[in-house]
């Protein structure tokens, strides 16, 4: 495929070294760990030690100080072969580790980001509530300040890595009655152990002991889920949860429009997943209609199917640019708000469009767990509600259209 | 504990090779180049002793043109402390220029091991290791499946026809490694970032006039189409028919 422009030597030897653990260690185990819903334990630990689960952090707080696209090259790698990794790592790149290194205190950073840019612990974001999805600004989790610290009380619902992770972004409502909706939420941190101790004990990860772990503050029950199944979602549970005011994370009252920037480059991310889901299942379409013999031929030889693949890999050319371009706007701190919506819009839609395909081009064995075409087609789904569903990226690039012509 | 690892570039053994125009040569447009995969267990034995021993250094040596650079960078990725890219855009068939190249370099450079993958997957000589140590009047054991070393002796082991051959040898020597030596790593994100900064000598190299030269490739013939000779039990005298009379493989 296409090598881009914003492209280096590094960056080829990073997707070369993605792209081979991928292959070996991931792929093998990918089928049994979706079947079984089990979170893979031994490849997180790995990923560790290979520096991805914190990729661009600084050296000091314990990353590898690679930049944004290298980052996006992890996730789309590791997307070809299983999404519930890429995920692993996005969720708790982005979602868990990100709002502590931009909106955190030295001590903070000190304190959290060491243990999540190693993989030691597991990180995530606590923002979506029962009555609060879409619409976020609807939090009602409530924190209520203390002298020297805030009683939160509420419930997150859907929260990547709320059982196996112990170290989490949650927003909570410290204004009940601010001028403006989206007014008067806050970010804090708060901890708890993994529910996993004995794996995560075993394989030597995933728990820190020395860590303060936050009272009252739980997992709920494990989502059933259609896909991602090797990825953690659960409920997370605040109950008179007692955060010190040194948890708080970034100015009070500044959490609504903290996650708004924790979620642009979010967005990216997930853009770089689904990209990379589409291409894993056109690898497959590539190699299975090659092998496929019907009527004398390989299947890939009939014209019908030459129309498929060519408009798959069309696709996704144009959403690889989408993708990358929107990273690299980040990365050169220029607005891309837009962009990053544009590129998961159209890279989650695109994914799902192009796993239908990739299982109807294998026929009935697609639709068989035999293939990873099954799975994939499962896995992408949600990429299209994650993070903001489809609707809301459309609302976000509308507003960055009109904004300034229309009141909405 | 010093340690030279002498690396090749070679095509990635999963693309699929085309024929130049003249017949002699591969178009290497599209193909995608690695490490040679045997070096890397050669690297990483390297790799290995050296942190076994707590000190010492490992060098990268690659002969070939300029790209070769990226090939030495995945070493030092891996671990490695420096490289040097002994460059030319020659290449050669006669495993002997190579390794006289390569001898120039090693020589005197005080190694108390020099590793070479067992061969390059491209030309599959499985030559230049062993010309090498002839070359520099060293022991030479190739192939080798395992390793220790004590005392200035190394102690290796060869797997040979229905068994396993072990044998010892003074130092410094030159080894060659075979798949099973080791279990290669990945280099991670902060090698890869080091490898940048970690010394890359670049030395122009004349190669000798081999006395060889390719006359023609030519591509293995194209399989045939497998056939289903039938089903069940009841198939089996015509498959052994089959196998005896036309693969002639009984
Ligand atoms: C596997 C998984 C992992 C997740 N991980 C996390 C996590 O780690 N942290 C976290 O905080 N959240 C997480 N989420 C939650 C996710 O972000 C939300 O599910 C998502 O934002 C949608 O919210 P909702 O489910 O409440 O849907 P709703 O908001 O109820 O939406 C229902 C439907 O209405 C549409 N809709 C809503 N509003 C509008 C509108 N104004 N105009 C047009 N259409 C509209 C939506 O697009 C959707 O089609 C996760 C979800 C899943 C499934």
């Amino acid at each position: 495929m296409t090598d881009l422009p914003y492209w280096t030597e590094e960056h080829h030897q990073i997707r070369e070294m993605v792209r081979d653990f991928a292959e070996n260690e991931i792929r093998p185990i990918a089928r049994e760990h979706d079947l079984e819903s089990k979170f893979p334990w031994q490849t997180v630990k790995r990923m560790g030690e290979l520096g991805l689960m914190g990729a661009t952090w600084s050296d000091e707080l314990g990353g590898a100080g690679l930049d944004y696209i290298s980052y996006l090259i992890i996730i789309e790698e590791l997307a070809k072969v299983d999404v519930s990794h890429a995920i692993t790592v996005s969720a708790h790149t982005t979602l868990g580790t990100s709002p502590i290194v931009n909106f955190g205190t030295e001590a903070q950073k000190q304190k959290y980001v060491p243990l999540l840019a190693t993989g030691q612990v597991l990180g995530g974001f606590g923002l979506t509530e029962a009555q609060a999805g879409s619409d976020a600004g609807g939090t009602a989790t409530f924190a209520e300040e203390k002298s020297d610290h805030f009683v939160l009380n509420g419930s997150k619902v859907f929260i990547t890595h709320a059982g196996v992770g112990e170290i989490f972004c949650v927003t909570a409502r410290t204004d009940p009655h601010p001028a403006k909706r989206t007014d008067g939420i806050t970010s804090f941190i708060v901890c708890k152990d993994t529910v996993d101790l004995d794996r995560a004990r075993e394989v030597g990860i995933g728990h820190a002991e020395d860590l303060e772990k936050t009272r009252g503050v739980k997992a709920g029950k494990k989502e059933d889920k259609m896909g991602w199944r090797a990825s953690d979602t659960r409920e997370l549970i605040l109950e008179d949860a007692i955060v010190p005011k040194e948890d708080m994370l970034g100015e009070q009252g500044r959490g609504f429009a903290n996650f708004l920037q924790t979620l642009d480059s979010g967005r990216i991310g997930v853009g770089a997943l689904s990209l990379g889901l589409a291409e894993g299942a056109l690898n497959e379409s590539l190699a299975y209609t090659s092998e496929r013999r019907q009527f004398g031929k390989p299947v890939a030889a009939f014209q019908g199917v030459h129309f498929q693949l060519a408009d798959m890999a069309t696709e996704i050319e144009a959403a690889r640019h989408l993708v990358y371009h929107a990273g690299w706007l980040k990365q050169n701190g220029k607005p891309h708000k837009k962009e990053a919506a544009m590129a998961k819009l159209f890279a989650s839609e695109l994914c799902m469009r192009t796993t239908i395909k990739a299982v109807q081009l294998h026929g009935g064995y697609g639709y068989t767990t035999e293939y990873p075409v099954e799975r994939m087609m499962r896995d992408a789904k949600v990429c299209e509600i994650g993070e903001g569903t489809s609707e809301i990226q459309r609302i976000v690039i509308a507003r960055q259209l009109l904004g300034d012509l229309v009141q909405l | 504990m010093k340690i030279a690892v002498c690396i090749k570039r070679v095509p990635d053994t999963e693309t699929r090779i085309k024929i130049g125009a003249d017949g002699k040569s591969i178009v290497e447009d599209g193909v995608k180049f690695v490490l040679n995969p045997y070096d890397e267990y050669a690297i990483e034995e390297a790799l290995q002793l050296k942190e076994k021993s707590g000190d010492g250094e490992v060098v990268a040596i690659a002969m070939g043109s300029a790209a070769s650079q990226e090939t030495i960078r995945g070493a030092l990725a891996m671990g490695a402390d420096r490289g040097i890219l002994l460059q030319t855009d020659a290449v050669s068939v006669n495993p002997v220029t190579v390794a006289k190249v390569l001898a120039a370099e090693l020589d005197g450079a005080g190694y108390d091991l020099i590793l070479f993958g067992k061969y390059a997957v491209d030309d599959s000589s499985q030559a230049v290791g062993t010309i090498v140590s002839e070359l520099l009047s060293l022991p030479s054991v190739s192939a080798i499946g395992h390793l220790e070393l004590a005392d200035g002796k190394g102690t290796a082991e060869r797997e040979i026809e229905g068994g396993v051959e072990v044998v010892e040898f003074s130092l410094p020597a030159v080894v060659t490694a075979d798949k099973g030596l080791n279990e290669p790593r990945y280099p991670a994100l902060r090698g890869i970032m080091m490898a940048k900064k970690k010394p890359l000598e670049v030395k122009p190299v004349e190669l000798g006039d081999g006395g060889m030269t390719v006359i023609q490739l030519a591509l293995p013939p194209e399989r045939p189409e497998g056939r289903i000779v039938g089903e069940g039990p009841d198939a089996v005298p015509a498959l052994i028919e089959a196998l005896r009379t036309e693969a002639k493989v009984l």
